[in-house]
């Protein structure tokens, strides 16, 4: 591929500023609109203009396809795992209430950790899903 | 004239509807037909929220000063159902590619006819 | 623990997907699967049992109670067909190990068993939740994870297969999802407990009757209903063979439950007894067993034979439904229980014969019978069952559904179910004379018979056959039960 100078300068720029809104959907999603779907899927989209930018080749060095897949599973076990410690603690599944010392604390937490998880495991997949097709037919 | 007006967003509802019904059936290309289809979800997408709007409400967002929210269910259930919609979509999207490598074709026409040369 | 239990059903297989999907080559996802589909098989059983003994259980996700939180809620009917699915998957991994090594390329292996782990994530919640809403959600994650499944199939057939499924089985989720958007417009609620209190009300509105017709044809696109039949007989050929197995025994069983519960539970009895709603599903059931066998008997491949018969079984439940009285829908309720033990003997010794020798159809089985004795058996056994035999498990849903056509004296309908028979004969017999009768041929005479791992498992669905034709405690008492929760009355 032909190097662009203004794609490289514009997306070297633009992608910490995409990175750092995800983290703001991310963490900003239990005050306000936001939340790990969304998170997740602007976040991956940096990757992806990375990506698109830089070639296929160099965006599968920073994250590598195995370490996605890893990383989709870690996600929705993080989410069911909140599932399982709330059920250990003796209260129903997903109750966030008993996770922290005041039941507000206990929902604020809960709901965290399982945004995480759903940000990482969308991210994750967004990005198995435009590797898997954009390598198709490459090898 | 008033009974349209009032009711506009059922008119875009139905309108896309059919539209997205329409070209699953009737096009051949396997392409066309997830377009298609992602119309026709689409569509039910826009029923649901619509639906959930109270008028003059706000956004349902907790702020002071405000009494009035619209309902926030329906945005949390077409969340769920965009997730479906993507995942259907890159599934069917995937399985083109893989009768594409397949047959060397996506259209459905010239698909049945390699089946049945055989 | 004890209240726990209906959760831990669907959180199992949810929590094992994931973990299944990125263990190492091997046959070690192989074997978490198998102890997964145990334990929710144990489970199943509990609760079916903590249901028949201690009466209804439900359980507030997240500690929210309905109607505003999503609510497990469980009586004889759902904790029936929870057994029947975590039952069937018990019996499919087994049988899995073999088949799947030889028909799926050995790196996509542990997530075929992911893939499978949600599909019966996916059964098993639609099974377990009472809220209307969660019921597409779960419906889609058994779609999408079946269409996944049914394109590993070794031929390219397998792919247009899926894709098709995939459109249909999209265009019929999406129409639920119009139909409960309508009622929950009406009635704002979307707890199916909640909705049968709130729907009288509004029962006369025609947004909550479209709405009804939209749930009803979403549900028959999944329940392969004819003539939304078209998917099936694909989708169930050119799947890999554990994928047919697992899927006509279970698949379209919770589709006809959801269909229950939407027509008893939900909605107010009116909804099929005033419109022609009952008539519709008593022609569609008799179009589909005499088209749909009638399609059997011309049929050159062993599986779309099978999917054929499946099509005209699922006729028999429609028509149990159509009747609309207790005897009716008890008899539909057998049936659902008797045709997945049937169809899944079946299938799996048509598996075995692909095991053996790659193919399944007509001309490459001949006289195959006399190579393969067990496998054989097997089949005839199943056969015979699908006949309707005394002394097999398809002989009491046939007896049921007799009755309950000659309680209304519809005699169109007792001799549609006679002539139903009849036509399953011709295409069992055509099957048997293939495999015992005909002479074998050249390719045929090195087949030696299937391995144990294949066969075990088969021969427990056969017995299983005989065992639930001559004890009806479980079946019929359950299923009767069930009918008298579902509120149906003889009229």
């Amino acid at each position: 591929m032909k190097p662009n100078l203004i794609l490289h300068v514009v997306s070297k720029f633009l992608i910490p500023l995409i990175i750092v809104f995800a983290l703001y959907v991310q963490f900003h999603g239990d005050f306000g609109p936001g939340g790990g779907f969304q998170a997740g899927v602007i976040f991956s989209a940096a990757i992806i203009l990375y990506a698109l930018v830089f070639g296929l080749d160099a965006a599968e060095k920073i994250i590598p396809s195995h370490v996605l897949r890893i990383l989709a599973s870690f996600g929705l076990l993080l989410y069911a795992g909140v599932g399982v410690v709330t059920l250990l603690l003796g209260a129903n599944y997903l109750d966030y209430s008993v996770l922290g010392s005041t039941q507000i604390a206990g929902q604020h937490l809960g709901i965290l950790l399982v945004e995480l998880g759903v940000g990482i495991t969308v991210a994750a997949v967004m990005l198995i899903l435009y590797f898997a097709f954009a390598g198709r037919g490459r090898t | 004239m008033d009974f349209f007006i009032d009711h506009y967003n059922y008119w875009v509802v139905i309108f896309l509807m059919m539209v997205g019904l329409y070209t699953v059936i009737s096009r051949g290309n396997l392409i066309k037909k997830i377009i298609g289809l992602n119309i026709f979800q689409v569509s039910v997408f826009f029923l649901y929220i619509s639906v959930g709007t109270v008028e003059g409400g706000a956004a349902p967002i907790l702020t002071d000063g405000i009494e009035l929210y619209s309902n926030p269910l329906p945005h949390v259930l077409i969340l769920t159902a965009i997730v479906v919609g993507v995942a259907m979509t890159a599934l069917a999207l995937a399985l083109v590619v893989r009768i594409k490598e397949s047959y060397g074709t996506i259209e459905e026409d010239e698909i049945h006819e390699l089946d049945h040369s055989l | 623990m004890e209240n726990n239990i209906s959760l831990l059903l669907v959180a199992v297989p949810l929590i094992a997907a994931p973990v299944v999907a990125v263990l190492p080559r091997g046959r070690l996802p192989w074997a978490v699967t198998l102890v997964v589909t145990f334990l929710c098989a144990l489970f199943a059983s509990m609760q079916l049992y903590g249901v028949l003994s201690g009466g209804l259980i439900s359980y507030e996700l997240g500690g929210w109670a309905p109607p505003w939180g999503i609510e497990y809620r469980i009586d004889a009917v759902n904790a029936f067909v929870a057994l029947i699915v975590a039952g069937i998957a018990a019996v499919t991994l087994p049988y899995a190990l073999l088949s799947v090594e030889q028909e799926i390329p050995e790196e996509q292996i542990p997530l075929f068993y992911s893939a499978m782990l949600l599909c019966l994530t996916g059964l098993l919640g639609i099974t377990q939740t009472g809220d209307i809403f969660n019921v597409f959600v779960f419906l889609e994650i058994s779609s999408l994870s079946s269409y996944a499944l049914i394109s590993l199939g070794r031929k390219r057939q397998a792919l247009t297969s899926a894709y098709q499924y995939l459109i249909m089985g999209t265009v019929g989720a999406t129409f639920f999802l119009i139909g409960v958007g309508l009622i929950y417009s009406q009635t704002g609620t979307l707890n199916m407990q909640d909705l049968a209190v709130r729907l009288p009300e509004v029962a006369h509105f025609k947004t909550v009757n479209t709405g009804f017709a939209f749930i009803m044809i979403g549900i028959a696109l999944k329940l392969a209903l004819f003539p939304l039949h078209l998917w099936l007989p694909n989708a169930y050929t050119y799947a890999p063979s554990v994928v047919t197995v697992f899927l006509a025994a279970t698949a379209t069983k919770v589709a006809l439950y959801v269909m229950l519960r939407v027509l008893f539970t939900i909605f107010p009895d009116s909804f099929l007894l005033a419109a022609h709603a009952r008539e519709l599903f008593i022609v569609a059931g008799i179009a589909s067993i005499i088209i749909a066998s009638v399609y059997a008997i011309y049929q050159e491949d062993v599986k779309r034979l099978l999917a054929y018969s499946s099509v005209a079984q699922i006729g028999y439940m429609a028509m149990g439904i159509g009747f609309a009285s207790a005897t009716g829908v008890t008899a539909a309720l057998i049936h659902l229980f008797n045709h997945s033990l049937m169809k899944g003997a079946l299938f799996m010794a048509v598996g075995a014969i692909i095991y053996r020798i790659g193919a399944c159809r007509m001309r490459d089985i001949h006289g195959l019978g006399r190579a393969m004795p067990w496998t054989f058996g097997a089949i005839v056994i199943g056969g015979l069952s699908l006949i309707g035999v005394p002394g097999t498990a398809g002989f009491i849903s046939k007896w049921y559904l007799v009755a309950a056509a000659l309680e209304q004296e519809a005699w169109i309908s007792v001799a549609v179910i006679l002539f139903g028979s009849l036509l399953a004969v011709v295409y069992v017999g055509k099957l048997i004379e293939a495999l015992y009768f005909k002479p074998v041929t050249e390719s045929g005479k090195s087949v030696t018979e299937a391995p144990l791992m294949l066969l075990a498992p088969t021969w427990v669905l056969v017995f299983a056959n005989i065992y639930f034709g001559l004890d009806t405690e479980l079946t019929v008492g359950v299923a009767e039960k069930a009918a008298a929760i579902l509120g149906v009355v003889n009229p």
